[in-house]
């Protein structure tokens, strides 16, 4: 666990800033700061906690603000049955810590090779803290801070996870589905509804049919 | 209303998305070729993540400052430089061409 917590420390200033800017946004656009925070812990998704946020902010509705978080979340269904196997403990217990399966720590669990539970147990916790206490802080701030966006945060954002994927694409076969799944997003990005292109990418895993 | 119907819905989906594979499926191993097609979900979805994230607008591609913060922030993780800094230099360069914009 130890080492988990280790090898998410260079990652600290990502969840804390995100978390920040989420608590923000959170309450610009309408959510008080307690469904803020309820959505930090229950939810522990970034990607999706803005994505439902900002269709409300922008005046969808209820559904199409699921829809939208639920599309963005599918994949942790598919990181999940990848690191199944690493759970210890009852059923309980691993539908407790199973919520600290996050984009972060699930990279980190697997860059040996294979997925360590200690790394990513020790990393989801310290990722779920952090992410929970800066979206409260997030929130307590509110609209004091200047806007995230000109501190390049979106981008900072996206870098993130170029930095995780780097590890991963590594060799022809997911150098191949990377670069299809870049291109789905692309051409759905202008037509379909937000969340819609991010899913369908997930259509370049079938590759790995391919033996 | 509308807010915490969001909230609690998209918190129970997610909670059960997370423990699909280690409440569900345990420690049954998955067919070689169904694990080959799982093996590929980190790469893709990140890869897609970085995309939906860099150029992503309101329904269209958006080429704005954060593409090349990001482009700087490949080059430095190429260079191998560790995720913090890969962040840094993106919110340093899209930072600064917002400012100067």
């Amino acid at each position: 666990m130890r080492d988990g917590v280790r090898a998410a420390l260079p990652l600290v200033p990502g969840p804390v800033l995100f978390g920040l800017s989420f608590g923000v946004f959170a309450e610009t656009a309408g959510l008080s700061a307690v469904a803020a925070v309820v959505m930090s812990a229950t939810t522990f998704a970034g990607a999706a906690q803005f994505a439902a946020t900002s269709v409300l902010d922008d005046g969808g509705t209820a559904a199409a603000a699921i829809l939208a978080a639920v599309l963005l979340n599918a994949r942790y269904a598919g990181m999940s049955i990848a690191v199944a196997s690493i759970f210890p403990g009852s059923r309980p217990r691993k539908l407790v810590e199973s919520q600290l399966i996050v984009d972060e720590s699930w990279a980190l669990s697997g860059r040996s090779g294979s997925f360590e539970w200690p790394i990513l147990f020790g990393a989801g916790l310290l990722l779920y803290v952090l992410w929970v206490a800066s979206t409260a802080v997030g929130t307590l701030v509110g609209s004091t801070v200047a806007d995230p966006k000109s501190l390049g945060l979106d981008a900072a954002f996206a870098a993130l996870f170029l930095a995780l994927a780097a590890p991963y694409v590594r060799g022809r076969k997911a150098v191949t589905a990377s670069a299809l799944a870049a291109v789905i997003t692309l051409v759905l990005l202008p037509v379909a509804p937000p969340g819609v292109p991010f899913v369908a990418a997930a259509a370049a895993c079938l590759l790995g049919l391919r033996t | 209303m509308t807010v915490w119907i969001v909230v609690v819905v998209v918190g129970l989906v997610s909670i059960v998305f997370k423990a699909a594979g280690p409440v569900f499926v345990g420690k049954r191993t998955l067919p070689p070729r169904v694990e080959s097609v799982v093996a590929l979900i980190g790469p893709v979805m990140l890869t897609a993540l970085v995309v939906t994230q860099t150029v992503g607008g309101d329904q269209q591609i958006v080429l704005d400052a954060r593409l090349p913060g990001v482009a700087a922030a490949a080059v430095a993780v190429w260079r191998g430089a560790p995720v913090v800094v890969a962040m840094l230099v993106a919110a340093f360069v899209t930072g600064l061409l917002r400012l100067v914009s």
